[in-house]
């Protein structure tokens, strides 16, 4: 029995999930989709429109081009129009879609005709798509006109029907994610009656279309096109909808297709029927590109970023892999990421060793994919331009000086050697010359070392060969070497140039890393946001070379403009308004992006796990190659990283207060409750007793001293409470004023007076002992809290010992008493706030040991305490003080 | 004095007016109450009470301002009656023309006596210039002082010092207004003079200077002489 049979594979149940939340908060797009121009798609939009005005939806035109057909005219008439916004771009003026008017207008529904256009220089986005995008996630209802050859997948086959190559494409992506979409089919006589009778275009232009793309062939491919996309999409709907309501359905589930790419022209339509492919299989789809030790030139690295674009715009997800091996990063990745096919393009033969390496490739990934299908794609690149293509030969890039440096050497060893020859017989000239031609490989490009092995050669065949000073060869072992010599040098010389290559690569990878783990390194260690920005700051400069300015979120979540000034960074209100949108969407935006890219900057977001904190800008002038930009995703991810650390410390911080307080607010209730309600009930028993009974003076006169002795201890409570408050709120201010010890113990002693009957007091002061500098009433406060436990646990008619001195610059008093002294594992925590001795008797609240804690770091002194040799505890106050000068003792001994 | 003085109680707790009412008037004075500042203004105009005890936390107007406004023009007595903790603002009332002062919680019988002083010192009666405190005796006129019948050999200063607090015995002086009454008003600020002439003071005047019974501390405010 087979459970499974009726569950929904996980995966694609999550994600289909996943798609309908994101769409439930986004507003809707309905497209409206047809073949070409002049089927009616605005019309049939306006019409729509009509009818859900009636129904009393707030309806509006955002954007919509009527081609001067009365008609449609008329139809858009009715509706509120928002006014094109229109602004100076160098010298013309363009006008275009006020896209921050209809986000602010906010209606139910916009209208917006063409959804492919493309933006003019200056705008926002690049394309009009990303503004209704826009639009989407200000939860706006979108309905748009798109026609099949503006599909990106469709565009080459497009051209090759009509041979008309179209320029302004829509990515697949959006096409998919649509949540409706409405063709509008006409049968090809019925549109062409439509052109000549001149409601698509003015009577000359009509001819004019009708001959170079109105024809019926055409008109028929592309209705056809049209419709079989709307039938796929069908498809994948009723898929989609069996998936979800769990239909038993003949479905594959869990095909994942991989596309190898490579920074030829070849691969972008690749990449366009590996979609077609993937969308007709119900499969996902990945690119991967390897990076290998080849170096593409600019070309080459254009296509390859072009490739990128495409690959994006097609909703490929698309994955950058760096092994010189091609195979093995293909294989590994697929096997990693579950993929089912590899589709790859049929290899182009430049030349022998290509011939050889790439069929080798083919060879080996069918051999070591496994039970991965590999799907090889035929090229249909005329042939010509495969070998008109240059000789993959390592390009000439050295400079003129290292040309010039390897023939001075080649010509100075060459001397060496003639004035030596005679010793040294002219074969083994040749050893020496190759030495050195290999040598020079190690320091040079392979120009200079084509050079000197050629003239390395020729030096050796004019000079050295028997007959000398001729290029004739007399003996056949002679020309053997000679070739051979040549040979060598050339070979030895490629091959080192390509090690070298190769190591500069590795090296730049190491260097990547490197910098990387300095990073991760020096952020770890870094403490607080304003020191995370100054390494972020300075690594950019160090690594990138580039100027950078962080801006971070505030409390509401939003980018502030920054206060502080930086001259070398200033950001204007138009960039500031770029970095707001980075941030909110997350997408890099300014210069060199798609959006926004006339800003002066490039904005990066910076994105955490969990939140977005901020963005980076940067000024650069050339664009990062794909690796740069990895590398810079890389590093900004870890910056981003600590911020969201740091933030989330501060949050975490912020919740241990919270918890600490809500800790604190339980034991308060638990201990002062006891302790207020003691004295409380002792005092309305005693009162009420003296209201209701007639006692004898004698009870009268007990129950009012117990009445005030209650209250004595309440008011006690009250204080020590009042002076938690005032530590705990941090407003702890000593007035520090000159103080006589003797009077400050005096002080404490006589208030105390009742619970020091009972002890024999010692008070040792010495009789040098100078005014101090302490705030009289803390100090009193300390002391009495002191000395006050001390009676509490000592026994009775022990001594008591208090003691003052002052010994460089430090005031010392201490407290001793014979009482039991303080556990020896709890001793440390009897500071602490409401902390009791584990059974220490009733009464009490832990709050006076802290208090004098607190009151005794107020004035940056400490306070200890330790148990007694022969029993009881010490406490020992130590603070720094400053006494008197000269003069005032001056006065002292003035008598 | 067999009119019964009035006291005006100037409190906004009406526990406090309560006791104080009770208390004062079981001691032979009459009480008015007020409970806001501005009604303790209106009672001291119309009533005319030989003292003022006055709260520094009234809910109107701040203690002080009432305590300024009521001197613009009233010469008699007036008794602070406030929380602890407010050293500053003890201080500050002192220097604004208040006579002494009492914390809350108070003893009762504390505040008689402060009371007692503050109306016997009010009199304007000519003071005695013999003061006997125990077995000290200070005569005002002949600038000297006796312990034990014994002459006390004080400096002019130390006899000065000695003679602003006796005849002010019970009731508190701030240590700036000590400073400026015996070494003017450059003197401000320089406690540590005071403490030193205290600190010989009582090696002199009392029969134990470890715990002193006549020149007593009031922590952080200053100091006062028993009666």
């Amino acid at each position: 029995m087979d459970f499974k049979d009726n569950r929904p594979d996980p995966d694609e149940l999550l994600a289909s999930l996943k798609l309908e939340e994101e769409k439930s908060k986004r507003g809707k797009l309905k497209i409206f989709f047809g073949m070409c121009a002049g089927v009616g798609k605005t019309y049939t939009m306006l019409q729509t429109a009509h009818a859900e005005k009636l129904k009393g939806c707030d309806i509006i035109i955002g954007y919509v081009e009527t081609h001067n057909r009365k008609e449609t005219a008329d139809l858009a008439d009715g509706f509120e129009l928002i006014p094109r916004k229109t602004y100076q771009y160098k010298s013309t003026t363009v006008s275009e879609m006020d896209l921050d008017a209809i986000i602010a207008r906010k209606p139910r529904i916009v209208l917006v005709d063409e959804l492919a256009h493309t933006n003019a220089p200056g705008s926002r986005h690049a394309k009009r798509y990303q503004d209704v995008l826009e639009i989407l996630d200000n939860g706006i209802n979108v309905y748009t006109t798109v026609n099949v050859q503006h599909l990106e997948s469709r565009s080459d086959t497009v051209a090759q029907i009509t041979g008309i190559i179209v320029r302004e494409t829509l990515p697949d992506e959006i096409f998919e994610n649509a949540d409706e979409i409405e063709v509008i089919d006409l049968t090809p006589d019925e549109l062409m009656q439509r052109l000549s009778d001149g409601k698509v275009y003015t009577p000359e232009r009509s001819k004019e279309a009708i001959e170079s793309f109105f024809r019926k062939g055409n008109i028929t491919a592309l209705r056809e096109m049209a419709l079989r996309i709307v039938a796929d999409r069908v498809d994948k709907q009723l898929h989609e909808y069996m998936q979800l309501k769990r239909i038993k359905g003949p479905w594959k589930s869990g095909l994942h297709l991989l596309v190898a790419v490579s920074h030829t022209q070849q691969s972008a339509k690749l990449l366009r029927w590996a979609k077609n492919l993937s969308y007709t299989m119900g499969a996902d789809l990945q690119a991967i590109y390897v990076e290998t030790s080849y170096r593409p030139d600019l070309k080459e690295s254009e296509q390859l970023n072009k490739n990128i674009t495409l690959s994006r715009q097609l909703g490929i997800k698309f994955r950058f892999v760096t092994n010189s091996d091609m195979v093995k990063a293909i294989v590994d990745f697929a096997q990693k990421e579950n993929i089912t096919h590899i589709i790859i393009g049929k290899p182009r033969v430049r030349n022998l060793l290509t011939l050889l390496r790439l069929g080798n490739f083919v060879n080996r990934l069918i051999r070591y994919s496994g039970n991965i299908d590999v799907y090889i794609l035929g090229s249909d690149l005329q042939s010509k331009d495969k070998f008109r293509e240059k000789v993959s030969l390592p390009s000439f890039t050295s400079n003129i000086r290292q040309y010039f440096t390897a023939s001075l050497i080649i010509i100075v060893t060459a001397i060496i050697c003639f004035s030596i020859k005679e010793f040294i017989g002219y074969q083994v000239v040749s050893f020496a010359l190759l030495f050195v031609v290999s040598t020079l490989a190690f320091f040079f490009g392979t120009g200079p070392i084509l050079l000197s092995a050629s003239l390395s050669a020729l030096i050796w065949d004019f000079f050295f060969i028997p007959p000398p000073y001729t290029l004739h060869v007399d003996r056949p072992e002679d020309m053997l070497m000679l070739i051979m010599f040549f040979i060598i040098a050339l070979l030895s010389g490629v091959l080192t140039s390509r090690i070298k290559r190769q190591e500069m690569k590795i090296r730049i990878r190491e260097e990547r890393t490197n910098a990387l783990y300095q990073l991760t390194r020096e952020l770890s260690t870094a403490n607080g946001i304003d020191e995370v920005i100054s390494i972020a700051k300075n690594d950019i400069r160090k690594y990138f070379n580039l100027n950078c300015r962080i801006l971070l979120k505030n409390e509401d979540n939003k980018l502030d403009y920054p206060t502080q000034k930086d001259t070398t960074f200033t950001i204007s209100k138009n960039d500031m308004s770029v970095a707001i949108w980075t941030f909110q969407h997350s997408v890099k935006a300014g210069k060199h992006t798609d959006t926004l890219p006339s800003a002066k900057y490039t904005f990066y977001p910076l994105k955490g796990n969990q939140m977005n904190l901020g963005v980076i800008a940067i000024q650069h002038e050339i664009i990062f190659t794909q690796g740069e930009e990895q590398f810079w995703e890389a590093f900004i991810s870890q910056i981003s990283g600590k911020f969201e650390r740091e933030y989330l410390r501060g949050m975490a911080k912020q919740a241990f207060i919270l918890n600490e307080s809500d800790k604190l607010y339980k034991t308060l209730f638990n201990s002062i409750s006891h302790e207020l309600r003691i004295p409380v009930a002792t005092i309305m028993g005693a009162s009420d007793s003296l209201l209701t009974t007639q006692h004898t003076d004698e009870i009268r006169n007990e129950l009012s001293y117990e009445i005030f002795k209650a209250s004595k201890r309440l008011n006690r409570l009250i204080e020590n409470l009042l002076n938690m408050s005032r530590l705990e709120s941090g407003r702890i201010t000593p007035r520090f004023d000159w103080c006589d010890i003797h009077d400050l113990i005096n002080k404490v002693t006589e208030s105390l007076q009742d619970e020091l009957k009972l002890f024999s007091l010692h008070i040792v002061i010495p009789d040098d002992m100078p005014f101090v500098k302490i705030d009289f009433g803390l100090m009193e406060q300390v002391l009495y809290n002191l000395i006050y436990n001390a009676t509490q646990y000592a026994s009775t008619s022990t001594n008591l010992r208090i003691k003052a001195f002052y010994d460089n610059g430090i005031m010392t008093l201490q407290v001793m008493d014979r009482g039991p002294g303080f556990p020896a594992k709890e001793i440390s925590l009897i500071f602490n706030k409401f902390y009791r001795v584990e059974g220490s008797k009733a009464g009490g609240t832990g709050l006076g040991l802290s208090i004098a804690k607190g009151f005794t770091e107020a004035h940056k002194g400490t306070i200890t305490v330790e148990n007694r040799q022969n029993g009881g505890a010490k406490f020992t106050i130590k603070i720094p003080t400053e006494i008197p000068q000269e003069e005032l003792k001056g006065i002292t001994t003035n008598k | 004095m067999n009119l019964p003085e009035t006291i005006l109680v100037i409190d906004d707790e009406v526990q406090i007016r309560r006791l104080l009412e009770i208390t004062l008037s079981s001691n032979g004075f009459k009480i008015s109450e007020a409970g806001t500042g501005r009604e303790g203004l209106v009672s001291a105009a119309t009533h005319h009470p030989a003292l003022i005890i006055l709260d520094l936390g009234l809910p109107d107007i701040d203690g002080i301002e009432t305590l300024k406004k009521i001197r613009e023009w009233y010469q008699k007595p007036i008794i602070i009656l406030s929380v602890k903790n407010s050293e500053d603002d003890i201080i500050n009332a002192l220097d604004n023309g208040a006579n002494d002062y009492l914390t809350k919680p108070f003893k009762t019988g504390e505040l008689l006596a402060r009371i007692r002083v503050a109306l016997r010192q009010n009199q304007g009666s000519e003071v005695d210039p013999i003061l006997t405190f125990g077995t000290l005796t200070i005569d005002l006129a002949n600038h000297i002082a006796r312990k034990n019948e014994e002459i006390l050999k004080l400096t002019s200063t130390e006899f000065s010092l000695l003679a602003l607090l006796a005849k002010n015995s019970g009731r508190v002086l701030t240590h700036q207004s000590i400073l400026k009454e015996i070494w003017g008003f450059g003197y401000i600020g320089q406690t540590q003079i005071l403490r030193v002439f205290v600190a010989q003071l009582r090696k002199k005047i009392e029969d134990d200077p470890a715990k002193p019974k006549l020149l007593i501390t009031e922590s952080g405010i200053g100091y006062r002489f028993h009666e």
